[in-house]
């Protein structure tokens, strides 16, 4: 214990130095002996090297823009997905956030475009439906040309409530609803499966033929 | 199921301790302060994944210890079971069942099932509700694991729900939140009250049984499930009491209300119970409990039971020493501070034991 509160009070020899490793250590998963390396590090580099990483920071953070569409991360108004006329307009794929988008891209299964709602409804961290892109969504089920909105949030009690709150507001519109099936990983032992998991997974049984016919893209 | 061996270190008192069990009843006699309890406690980890007595993990470990370690082997329906469990200092304690670490401590409850008789029970009857409510939760999650999933997430919606209570003014859409929350509390609330009225009702007639067999007289007990959920629907009481709950800033109607009524000639125990009543109330509920796990899992639970001879007139010792040597009762652990008096107690039932004589320097077996 003693050792912990030593090293959270030692001493910087240079202000700066302090300054910049608070800065670092205010990143999440760093802590402040990673920010010191990390600070160390960028003193050792050449003058360009440590502009060049500022600049890119700072240009990220001015220049990036949201797709007017879809609310995903772009460098132009209407991001790549969405202006991608190859895709499936018809089908929207709601997810929280560009994380999310990345992981379902990666799988090639899915062909349609993305919702980004940037974040979940949860209370306990200041979150409401207001900060959310619950009513560009609500505006977009309203055209007809949307036939299928697919809810792919994480299955925590938040992406619960979320789930409940955009089916309550879709409810007018002549749109189908889906959510990601829910059931024992691929390759995961029946005998180490949770019981939650398995339970629904039996209640939500799937025809055999569906998981051959599944395999080989989209529908 | 039994417990065959134990090892500790740095648990508690214990620096090091390694100990070999009789399949049927072991004592650990001793004077107060030398660790009985603790090994109890070390049995209780194994099986529920905490302390009976301290709920903080890190104050288990042996005063300027850096870790602590538990390891039990346990023999399960004719299968070697090791159970291992480690508690450090600034990190979340590890549960591994033969050496593979469980990703949720919930998974393992219910494997070891166990019964606890203990002075600590009479928080029961004194304390507020919620010493009752996680009675009924740590014996009914023992056998239902839906049951702990569904306390879980409703505990989580309650925690949002209450937050949005609290900062309701003045932001929009709250209140069709507040109604997606009621649904959810809802969904997971009124499984959790079904399985609280099944397990009373159940419970109710097999408890006033051993009362009566250990009290040895027709005094009336009763133990009933009180819940805002046997009068009203949740779904509308949750609507209703809308207003009242914004107002007070938490949520005033579920099952986070529940409680028991504890009752002995129609009157609350608390008020109208001797010590004496009141310990003969708690071992005939505990042992019920017993035999309703027993029966629904299919499996003895391990019986510890901490000081319990204490308090007790002869007869009712008696009385408790004729159930327990009978043989529904499968492994039992009984500390003792009266070497004499257990082993004349010992003597008169026909079951195997084994007497362990701890000391401060050590554990012995007689």
């Amino acid at each position: 214990m003693r050792d912990i509160i030593l090293d959270m009070y030692q001493s910087y020899s240079s202000k700066l130095l302090e300054e910049a490793v608070e800065e670092f250590a205010s990143l999440p998963g760093i802590g402040r002996k990673t920010a010191l390396r990390l600070v160390l590090f960028l003193l050792k580099q050449d003058d360009k090297e440590v502009e060049r990483f500022g600049n890119t920071v700072l240009k990220m953070k001015k220049e990036i823009m949201h797709c007017k569409i879809c609310h995903n991360i772009s460098d132009t108004e209407v991001c790549a997905i969405c202006s991608d006329n190859y895709r499936d307009h018809e089908i929207i794929c709601v997810v929280e956030n560009i994380r999310d988008v990345m992981s379902i891209e990666n799988t090639q299964q899915y062909h349609g475009i993305y919702h980004v709602l940037g974040g979940i409804i949860s209370p306990l961290d200041g979150i409401g439906p207001a900060d959310l892109t619950i009513e560009s969504l609500v505006e977009k089920a309203r055209n007809n040309s949307i036939k299928e909105i697919i809810l792919a949030l994480s299955t925590t009690m938040e992406g619960d409530t979320t789930n409940f709150y955009i089916y309550k507001k879709l409810q007018e519109s002549s749109v189908s609803i889906t959510t990601l099936a829910r059931g024992v990983a691929i390759g995961d032992d029946l005998e180490y499966a949770d019981e939650i998991t398995l339970g629904r997974s039996i209640l939500n049984r799937t025809k055999f033929e569906d998981i051959f016919k599944g395999m080989n893209g989209s529908r | 199921m039994h417990l065959l061996s134990l090892s500790l270190i740095n648990f508690k008192n214990y620096e090091q301790a390694d100990l070999d069990f009789s399949s049927k009843i072991n004592c650990f006699v001793g004077e107060n302060g030398v660790g009985k309890t603790n090994l109890l406690d070390a049995i209780h980890y194994l099986a529920l994944c905490k302390s009976n007595l301290n709920p903080v993990d890190t104050q288990n470990i042996r005063y300027d210890q850096e870790m602590s370690m538990i390891q039990g082997v346990f023999s399960r329906l004719e299968k070697e079971e090791t159970i291992y469990c480690s508690i450090r200092k600034n990190r979340k304690k590890q549960f591994k069942r033969n050496k593979k670490e469980y990703k949720r401590l919930m998974e393992h409850i219910g494997l070891i099932p166990l019964v606890m008789i203990s002075p600590a029970d009479y928080g029961l009857i004194q304390g507020g509700s919620d010493e009752r409510r996680r009675l009924m939760n740590a014996v009914i999650g023992q056998y239902d694991h839906i049951y702990l999933e569904n306390i879980i997430s409703y505990n989580r919606i309650l925690t949002q729900r209450n937050r949005l209570l609290k900062e309701s003014a003045g932001r929009s859409g709250n209140l069709d939140v507040l109604e997606i929350l009621n649904q959810q509390l809802v969904q997971y609330g009124v499984p959790v009250f079904e399985a609280r009225k099944d397990f009373t009702e159940k419970l109710m007639p097999v408890f006033q049984e051993y009362y009566q067999h250990v009290s040895g007289n027709k005094e009336e007990v009763s133990l009933a499930y009180s819940s805002q959920l046997n009068e009203l629907d949740f779904s509308t009481a949750l609507r209703e009491s809308i207003n009242k709950d914004l107002s007070v800033q938490y949520t005033t109607t579920g099952i986070h209300k529940d409680d028991l009524q504890m009752m002995l000639a129609g009157h609350p125990l608390k008020k109208v119970g001797s010590q004496g009543q009141q310990k003969t109330y708690l071992v005939a509920l505990k042992l019920a409990e017993f035999e309703f796990m027993q029966t629904l899992m299919k499996l003895s639970p391990i019986l510890l039971l901490d000081d319990i001879f204490d308090k007790f007139d002869a007869f009712r010792v008696k009385q408790i020493i004729k159930l327990v040597a009978d043989n529904r009762f499968g492994q039992i652990f009984i500390t003792d501070t009266n070497e004499e008096r257990l082993k004349k107690i010992l003597k008169e039932i026909p079951t195997e034991h084994l007497i362990y004589h701890i000391t401060k320097s050590g554990v012995d077996l007689i």
